[in-house]
């Protein structure tokens, strides 16, 4: 595709949402603007982005702590997700056995314990990388769990009658058929996994960064007149989760290009 | 082996392919390899790596049996295609490399399962002269099942006539014609009206109204 159809292209795609923003941000602008609310609770949609703008390198910075810490918890979530499914899928009573703990792990009411982690682990990265994980290695197993289960039963039997072994057929068969379940799993992680840090970084106390950190401060100040900073850097989060989840998407047509086409070829 | 739905065809591929074992008598075959009736090209591998799975499941490295699977390849007119992703491929190459997949698994029995069953016609006449032409250059025993009376008596030595409820060989004709066959010799055509006419028996006799239908072919 030539560079200008791609950009026309690329412009089709971003109209819609554009579009739904641009009618949302009018509707705050104008409800701000009739003064029923306080300017410190709700600021004005102008006076958000005069902060975004102002302030656009305190909160780069406390976005890259922030990302740092899902990109990181997303791995650590993604190895032990994956590691988990496998385990569920071929050893089924570890699927009697760990399925309902996992289930059960998405009820633990993670901005009461996680105050908790600090007095076990300290300030440091380690209790909210640990919110991160709890949060994002669920969707990952149940995803993944489901498309190692949902293989193709005749692309078994084929391998079965090529003398495939079971270490073969998880090979050639289960793992590449359970991959784009995976990646979908990983990208709603991702999404999830942006509001884990975000509370990881408020209910952890000492924490002295980050974009949770910020709309903290921020919020929790109102002599310091600077809501809109908060609001500014919830902006910002909601465009990272977009950014996230799109350029996993694209990863995973890379990874997984068959899931395109997984429409059954005419045979 | 040509017969109605529900003869038990697929079955009989099974039984001399060890995937299903009888619950009574006994097979006595070669070790043979089945070509399923879908070509069961797996979308995560490219067409010479599909060709190759055989190979690669034998403990062979991926680049020798890259190797191997592409001189087959070549000898069955895909070359230019190693690298080409099953849905790119049409329907007739699919097929090809299908039964690439299956003659390098090396089995000296090969169990062909209606491979051509879903190609048009056209795609079908050339399959068929390239599985001809294949088994020419590579001898196997080939235990064709299909719906085509015509295919059978163009590509095979011998025929047996399959009848449903029970299944059982109503018929069984030699093929004596020299290769490569016209389905419209009047041998040929004269074979194949003995095995319609072997069919219609058994249909017949059985009672062709009272057939429900099969779970499978």
């Amino acid at each position: 595709m030539p560079a200008t159809e791609r950009a026309a292209y690329a412009l089709k795609r971003a109209a819609p949402p554009l579009a739904v923003i641009a009618v949302l941000v009018g509707a705050w602008e104008v409800y701000a603007d009739t003064g029923t609310t306080n300017r410190l609770f709700l600021p004005a949609a102008h006076s958000v982005a005069a902060a975004l703008w102002n302030n656009a390198g305190l909160i780069a910075s406390n976005l890259a702590t922030t990302a740092e810490e899902v990109g990181l918890g997303l791995g650590l979530a993604l190895a032990i997700g994956l590691v988990c499914a496998l385990v569920i899928h071929l050893a089924p009573l570890a699927r009697q056995a760990l399925y309902p703990l996992a289930i059960g792990s998405q009820a633990i009411p993670v901005a009461v314990i996680a105050p908790l982690l600090v007095f076990w682990w300290g300030f440091g990265l380690l209790p909210k990388l640990f919110v991160i994980v709890l949060i994002c290695f669920f969707p990952v197993v149940v995803t993944t769990v489901d498309g190692l289960a949902a293989v193709d039963p005749d692309q078994l039997k084929l391998l079965g009658t090529l003398g495939a072994s079971r270490w073969q057929a998880f090979r050639f068969a289960e793992l590449p058929a359970a991959l784009p379940a995976a990646l979908s799993g990983a990208r709603i992680a991702v999404a999830v996994g942006l509001i884990g840090a975000v509370i990881a970084e408020i209910s952890t106390a000492g924490t002295s960064s980050g974009l949770g950190h910020l709309i903290e401060l921020d919020l929790n100040d109102l002599t310091a007149a600077q809501t809109q900073v908060a609001w500014a850097a919830t902006i910002v989060l909601f465009a990272f989760a977009i950014v996230c989840f799109y350029t996993l998407g694209l990863g995973a047509r890379r990874l997984a290009p068959w899931a395109d086409h997984s429409s059954r070829v005419p045979s | 082996m040509v017969g109605p739905s529900g003869a038990g065809k697929t079955t009989l591929l099974e039984l001399v392919c060890g995937i299903q074992s009888p619950d009574v008598g006994s097979v006595a075959a070669q070790p043979a390899v089945l070509m399923p009736q879908r070509d069961q090209l797996l979308p995560w591998l490219c067409a010479v790596d599909n060709a190759a799975l055989a190979l690669r499941i034998a403990g062979i490295a991926r680049a020798q049996a890259r190797a191997q699977a592409s001189a087959a390849f070549a000898e069955l007119g895909l070359e230019g295609f190693e690298r080409a992703m099953p849905w790119e491929l049409s329907s007739g190459m699919r097929q090809r490399v299908a039964f690439a997949r299956t003659l390098l698994a090396g089995k000296p029995v090969l169990c062909l399962d209606e491979p051509f069953g879903a190609l048009d016609a056209i795609t079908r006449a050339e399959a068929q002269r390239w599985l001809a032409e294949a088994l020419l250059r590579e001898p196997r025993t080939v235990l064709l099942v299909t719906h085509d009376v015509e295919e059978a008596f163009v590509l095979a030595d011998r025929v047996a006539v399959l009848c449903a409820r029970p299944g059982y060989v109503i018929a069984e004709l030699d093929v004596k014609l020299a290769r490569p066959r016209s389905r419209t010799d009047p041998e040929l055509v004269a074979l194949r009206e003995r095995a319609l006419a072997a069919l219609a028996t058994g249909m017949s006799a059985h009672g062709a109204s009272e057939a429900p239908a099969s779970a499978r072919d």
